[in-house]
């Protein structure tokens, strides 16, 4: 496995530091409010603050009670609330019913809002609209990152891939410009930075605007972060809708990892109640399996039973003495180390009686032959039958997605048919979902009466006459072609090996998908990294539709220290477990080692019903 | 050299005071001279007003009013055409502060432009201003005024003006013979004198005060006069006699008796910080007494009407020729330059004249020097003798003994020295005529860089300030660009030069630095009515946040709505957006919206939560059938909770999709009107929830309520294809457990999926009987695999060798277990060796 090139992978910097400033600042907004107080905490603030501080550090600060920000009133006697919350407007509102009701009925309390990690305007338009502007104070909790892992840090934002890509909305690209330069200021400066996608670009803008404004705070320290990577989710759908397969991304999948934890259920536990489990490198077997092919992951775990039975077995030659170190300093570990490997196995065992209900193969088998582009009919059936069965909303629709993008844009009597079939298995609200998917790229019609080699040639005239028009950018995503075809032949995603592909020694990134599909996302980052630049990507940027960029800081550059091999990936819009491994692996062949940051962690699941119109 | 203390006078044993020349006046005042014109002459080597009297009885002429220079440089003048001055004086700022009879003050800058003004009150209207003086506290600058009916008014700040009516003094019939303002902790009041009586005058009383040590035959006062510092108080009797105290009245220091009783024309202090010497200077037509802690006071001839100027460490006398600064010698001067001083400062001084002549003597002066171990001592009075000095070839002198002192200590720290000589640089500098500004070394410490550099910029010498900036090295941010901002925003008002030419001249001279606000310069250039310079400004400043404001302030709200986009704030073009939004009419404001996709859809994310109403105007006005249509389905869901409501919504939605040529959508929409409705009817009608299920639940659920002719109507309606609805059905009866329903179904055509669902769906529902009857009528290429289903591994083995198919056999083979099925597993193996001989 070991390249030419290996070398040792360089030491990853210290995110704890991070938590330390969030915890700090929150305890310091949390005494400016001095004396008893109820907190209400927005749900999704909920899990990540968890991360950060207990209960008892809140109540240590004179928090009395607390309380879930929800669409029921609150029963709060305190005579000091504070609300912290996401800047939405929602929320916001949800503030102004509480003050208004104390208001009606004609009591007074305290009310500080903490905005975290920053207020916008329309969370002021909001106060003075309720008319309660001068009766709440507010302050910000600049909490942008939250380091899930060594190697992970997510900025718990699912909202950006909505808010940004469907909306139009860009308030987030200033909140993802001061997370960079924090980093930045912590652990930079960074000597290069590559980027691809028109957020990428805005943040990278907004971002040295920052820098350049507190110009001198991060100098004379030592870098320990070389390289930036910006991504936009946009520029790859694809790798973002793929099933699966490898353990953690597959862990994500089925249980839904929240915030680097993950409930395992009574069937995983095989016990009455849930566990809930941090799944990180601290986790010993977990760290041994998160990347590795779901087919190794039952081998792995029964090898390491085995070793572990060796190794309580050990006791039996023991006297006295050794048996009383072996307790003191091994036993401990060992039952730990029990206790998470009969978890993993409880999950793996769940993962495969759902999987194999609902012919897991199948589907796969199906997605495969969507990446390579054969037996489409044949697919379109398998999918037909998908809907007609109800099998579900979103796997219906990520088929449906991955059906288009690959073909870029479906048949017009497909599409119809599909849509109609699909509207009539999960109901008629879904016509909002589909004109989200269209305005997103996710889902289209093919233009009548063109080949689909015909279409991928004008596609491709297209982007660069538009490029040239300058038609209004902020909607370039709409009416957007996938061209993955094309950029699959040029990039070489899908693996042609003779014979099986072998999972249990990957020979390239493809492993991640069972050896079908080399990530698109990935790849871009590997082809760049390599060359230093885009010279010779040029085909591949026109065919992404442009918005590439480099930027060298020149004082440091061609410093060939250890820090220059730590890459920071930032994904806007999130990044899939599969790609974190997929770029593990990408570090391990190269001698690099990836930092992710990414606005949340997504996959398939999240990605669409982000998009999904609900009655609510 | 050694006239060197020619011109020390000595006032007691200890003090010796002498007169320095600062500079020979370049104004051309000799014909009227001082005499009768108000003056004022700013501290801080500041700028000198006069107001020339108006002539007598020739009301045309006007009176003029000039502004010098310290050194006489005039700089502006203005004809005064406002109500007679009764006083002037200069703020902390340099403002000139014209205090007239009707109690108005105007404020003018020191190029004569009219600033602002301000009234002492109305009162004042009729009985004029008496006298007027100005005082400096902590506050800022102040004005005191008395009225002719013997009134006092205070203003402490005239930046912040809040007046104070002073009580009324009982019995005061005339005005005061003379009054001063004191500042007593914090607070500040009027000492005035009335005859022998002294009166204390604070906000809510008056009362009557006698000084510690007066002599009770001294007469009544006639002078009063504050220390620059407010911390002592002088007084003049009509015998002559001269009390000298503290300001707190609590402390006499001196007294003194003059040969003169006529009261002088000024009386001021004459202090230095840090020094025990305290004297007061009066200036009578021709004579200047300086009296202190002595018997005899120092007497020097005057030639002309000269005005006195009290400093922070002495007193600037000037007349219509000379300028002169009188000042108490300072102890290290002293010690260096008395006669005969063998002060370590003085010998090394000596020592380095010496060794300059190349004289061993200098070894033997250096010597005593470094016996008695006071070389540093040594060094260090001589800097300190250095700073003190105008001349500077006496600065170099002492400087170089101190330099030649240094080299024989070790480690002595250069800070000192090197500070010297910079100050001493720029000192000598802006003494220069030609900028005028004569300020001490003290005055220099006190006033700081910074407001120095202030007052060359309030004085428009840029160039002289950037070069002091440079030659001191201070931070762009403090020192150059500052200074260039304030030039750029001087040469804005430039009317003469073209939009382009200012814009050009300026980026050209600004370029880059850091720290510049373009915005700041384009605010300045907007005030002075030029917004198109103000436009083109802004263009260099490179923080869109900072663009946005001056551009709506401008009423350049479409650009500001780019520059905002350009910016990606998105706070900001919510500013922007709401600015528009109250002053633009709607259709307008639409309008601009419209073209700006960013800024719209941000706006339409806003009215989603706030204003559903504005959303749908917004779409209607851009003729958006498409997501008008999208408003109405969705509304449908979340906003109308009547059927008839959610219908008539749907209604126009299926209107609008029309309209945006979108018949799927229309057609779909149509269709849920349809099923709505059916769903309605039968609610009412079966007393079931079938509201908001899909067509697929729907019809599911009328077969699992047994009701197949409606479900039949529906799939006929609705179009349902026929794998669906057999999809739907079989999984509907098996849930109902109907196994007969379910066989009859079976047959009553070609199943269109097939049979192997059929197989699933009862082995789903635990039914393995119901399932065999199926596996017969399942696809061969599927049989196998339904028969390992229902768990009937034998027929599934033989179906497997009657088809020849390996993998099939295989398949089987793998859930043999070997206890119960090792009978159909040999029967595979054989088969397998069969057809591997064949």
């Amino acid at each position: 496995m070991a390249s030419p090139g290996h070398r040792d992978a360089p030491e990853l910097p210290d995110f704890g530091l991070l938590k330390r400033l969030a915890r700090d600042q929150l305890v310091y907004l949390l005494e400016q409010l001095p004396g008893k107080k109820d907190l209400f905490i927005e749900a999704d603030l909920m899990s990540p603050l968890d991360r950060i501080a207990n209960v008892s550090l809140l109540k240590q600060h004179e928090v009395d009670k607390l309380y879930r920000v929800e669409n029921k009133p609150a029963h709060s006697s305190s005579d000091q609330l504070c609300f912290l919350i996401r800047p939405r407007i929602r929320s916001v509102k949800y503030v102004a019913d509480v003050v208004n009701a104390d208001k009606a009925t004609g009591r007074t309390r305290k009310y500080k809002i903490i905005f975290s990690p920053q207020k916008f305007y329309t969370c002021e338009m909001v106060l003075e609209e309720e008319g309660i502007y001068g009766d709440v104070t507010w302050d910000e909790w600049s909490f942008y990152l939250l380091p899930l892992d060594d190697d992970i840090i997510s900025m718990e934002l699912p909202e950006f891939f909505r808010d940004y890509f469907l909306e139009g909305n860009q308030c987030w690209i200033s909140t993802v410009a001061k997370a960079l330069h924090l980093l930045n200021s912590l652990f930079g400066p960074f000597t290069r930075t590559y980027g691809i996608g028109r957020c990428s670009k805005m943040v990278h803008e907004i971002w040295r605007e920052v820098t350049e404004e507190s110009e001198g705070d991060s100098l004379g320290r030592k870098p320990e972060i070389g390289q930036v990577f910006l991504l936009d989710r946009d520029v790859d759908y694809i790798t973002a809708l793929c099933s699966q397969v490898v353990y953690e991304g597959l862990v994500d999948d089925t249980f839904r990892i929240k915030c680097g934890s993950v409930d395992f259920g009574p069937d995983v536990t095989s016990s009455d109640r849930s566990i809930k489990v941090l799944l990180n490198a601290q986790d010993k077997v977990f760290g041994k399996i998160r990347n590795e092919h779901f087919s190794n992951v039952f081998g792995f775990l029964s090898q390491k039973a085995r070793n572990l039975q060796a190794q309580y077995d050990r006791r039996r030659g023991m006297d006295i003495k050794q048996m009383k170190t072996f307790v003191s300093q091994e036993l401990k570990g060992l039952k730990q180390e029990h206790r998470l490997l009969s978890l993993h196995i409880g999950a793996c065992e769940s993962i495969m009686k759902k999987k194999t209900k609902q012919d897991f193969q199948e589907l796969l088998k199906t997605e495969h032959a969507l990446l390579e582009g054969f037996d489409v009919r044949e697919s379109i059936g398998f999918i037909e039958e998908h809907i007609n069965r109800q099998v579900s909303p979103t796997e219906s629709l990520r088929l449906l997605c991955l059906l288009s993008i690959t073909e870029n844009g479906l048949a017009p009597k497909d599409y119809r048919s599909l849509k109609t079939q699909y509207l009539q298995s999960y109901g008629p609200e879904h016509l909002l979902t589909f004109h989200n998917l269209k305005r997103l790229g996710l889902l289209m019609e093919q233009v009548p009466g063109e080949t689909l080699t015909a279409v991928e040639n004008k596609v491709s005239k297209l982007v660069t006459d538009r490029a040239a028009g300058k038609l209004s950018d902020a909607f370039s995503s709409l009416a957007r072609k996938s061209n993955f075809r094309a950029l699959s032949k040029k990039l070489g995603l899908i693996p042609r090996v003779a014979g099986e592909y072998d999972l249990k020694v990957p020979r390239d990134m493809a492993y991640v998908f069972s050896g079908a599909y080399i990530p698109l996302s990935c790849k871009i980052v590997e082809q760049v990294l390599e060359r230093r630049s885009w010279l010779g990507l040029e085909e591949v940027i026109r065919l992404l539709s442009g918005n590439e960029f480099i930027a060298t800081d020149t004082a440091t550059e061609d410093n060939p220290r250890d820090f220059q091999r730590i890459i920071l990936a930032v994904f806007l819009g999130g990044c899939t477990f599969s790609e974190i491994s997929a770029l593990r692996f990408l570090g391990k062949e190269r001698g690099f080692r990836f930092i992710f940051l990414t606005t949340a962690i997504t996959n398939s699941a999240r990605l669409l019903e982000s998009m999904i119109e609900t009655r609510a | 050299m050694d006239c060197y203390t020619a011109d020390w006078n000595p006032l007691g044993d200890e003090a010796y005071y002498r007169k320095l020349d600062l500079y020979s006046m370049a104004w051309d005042i000799k014909e009227a001279g001082l005499r009768d014109c108000l003056v004022a002459a700013a501290p801080y080597g500041g700028p000198i007003a006069l107001l020339k009297p108006k002539k007598e009885k020739s009301p045309s002429s006007r009176p003029v009013l000039h502004i010098y220079s310290a050194s006489g440089v005039h700089w502006a003048s203005t004809l005064w055409k406002n109500c007679p001055a009764v006083h002037l004086g200069w703020t902390a700022s340099e403002d000139l502060l014209c205090i007239q009879e009707d109690g108005s003050v105007l404020i003018y800058s020191i190029f004569c432009e009219f600033k602002r003004c301000f009234r002492m009150g109305n009162e004042v209207l009729q009985n004029h201003v008496v006298e007027a003086k100005v005082f400096h506290t902590e506050y800022g600058t102040g004005v005191a005024i008395l009225t002719g009916a013997n009134r006092f008014i205070l203003a402490t700040n005239v930046d912040d003006l809040k007046l104070r009516r002073m009580p009324e003094v009982p019995g005061l019939q005339k005005p005061p013979s003379c009054w001063a303002v004191l500042c007593q902790d914090r607070v500040t009041v009027i000492l005035l004198a009335s005859g022998q009586d002294l009166l204390l005058l604070d906000n809510t009383s008056c009362s009557l005060v006698t000084l510690p040590g007066m002599n009770p035959h001294a007469g009544s006062y006639l002078r009063m006069a504050v220390s620059f510092n407010y911390r002592y108080l002088s007084l003049f009797t009509d015998t002559g006699y001269v009390w000298m105290g503290m300001s707190h009245l609590k402390e006499k220091l001196y007294d003194f008796t003059c040969n003169l009783r006529t009261p002088p024309k000024q009386m001021v202090w004459c202090t230095r910080p840090r020094s025990k010497q305290r004297a007061v200077v009066l200036a009578w037509d021709r004579l200047l007494l300086v009296a202190g802690n002595a018997q005899k006071g120092i007497e020097y001839h005057l030639d002309e009407d000269s005005y006195l100027v009290p400093e922070l460490d002495g007193v600037r006398i000037f007349s219509s020729s000379t300028h002169e600064f009188l000042h108490e010698i300072p102890e290290s001067t002293q010690e260096i330059f008395k006669i005969a001083s063998m002060a370590p400062g003085a010998l090394l001084l000596e020592a380095q004249r010496e060794y300059e002549k190349e004289s061993q003597k200098a070894d033997e002066y250096l010597r005593e020097i470094k016996e008695q171990d006071l070389l540093p001592e040594a060094v260090r009075k001589c800097i300190e003798a250095a700073s003190c000095e105008q001349d500077p070839e006496i600065q170099k002198a002492l400087l170089r003994a101190a330099s030649f002192g240094k080299c024989f200590i070790d480690k002595f720290p250069p800070d000192s020295f090197v500070e010297t000589c910079r100050d001493l640089r720029v000192l000598n500098a802006i003494r220069d005529y030609q900028i005028g500004i004569p300020l001490s070394f003290a005055q220099y410490k006190q006033l700081t860089i910074e407001v120095l550099l202030d007052r060359l910029v309030l004085r428009r010498l840029y160039p002289i300030a950037i070069k002091i900036c440079e030659y001191l090295r201070l931070s762009e941010f403090q020192g150059i660009s500052r200074i260039l901002a304030h030039w750029a925003c001087y040469k804005v008002q430039q009317k003469d030069k073209s939009d382009e030419e200012v814009a050009s001249a300026i980026n050209q001279k600004l370029g880059d630095t850091p720290g510049i606000s373009y915005s700041e310069i384009a605010a300045r250039a907007y005030e002075c009515g030029r917004t198109e310079l103000a436009i083109k400004l802004l263009e260099y400043e490179p923080r869109s946040g900072k663009q946005v404001p001056l551009l709506l302030k401008m009423k350049r709200s479409t650009l500001a709505l780019s520059k905002a986009i350009e910016s990606g704030d998105t706070d900001l073009v919510y500013t922007v957006v709401l600015h528009l939004k109250n002053e633009l009419n709607r259709g307008a404001f639409f309008m601009t919206l419209q073209n700006q996709p960013v800024a719209l859809s941000l706006y339409r994310q806003f009215c989603k939560h706030q204003e559903l109403d504005t959303l749908k105007d917004l779409y209607n006005q851009d003729d958006n059938h498409q997501e008008l249509g999208n408003f109405f389905v969705r509304s449908s869901y979340t906003n109308e909770q009547r059927i008839e409501g959610r219908v008539a919504s749907l209604v126009n939605a299926v209107d609008e999709y029309y309209k945006a040529k979108n018949e799927f959508a229309a057609k779909a929409t149509e269709d849920q009107v349809k099923l709505l409705r059916i769903q309605h009817r039968m609610q009412k009608e079966e007393d079931k929830p079938y509201l908001d299920y899909s067509l697929h639940d729907t019809v599911y659920n009328l077969i699992l309520d047994k009701n197949h002719k409606r479900a039949e109507q529906l799939y006929r309606d609705f179009k349902i294809s026929d794998k669906r609805f057999w999809w739907l059905k079989i999984s509907a009866l098996a849930e109902r457990e109907d196994w007969d329903e379910l066989e009859k179904f079976s047959k009553s055509k070609k199943s269109p999926i097939g049979y192997m669902p059929f197989v699933e769906i009862c082995m789903k529902h635990h039914n393995c009987s119901e399932a065999k009857k199926y596996t017969l009528r399942v696809a061969p290429e599927q049989r196998v695999k339904a028969l390992i289903l229902v768990g009937d591994l034998g027929l599934a083995a033989d179906a497997a060798i009657e088809h020849k198919n390996e993998n099939e056999m295989n398949l089987v083979l793998s859930k043999c277990t070997a206890a119960s099925d090792s009978s159909v597993a040999n029967k595979i193996n054989c088969a397998k060796a069969q057809i591997l001989k064949k």
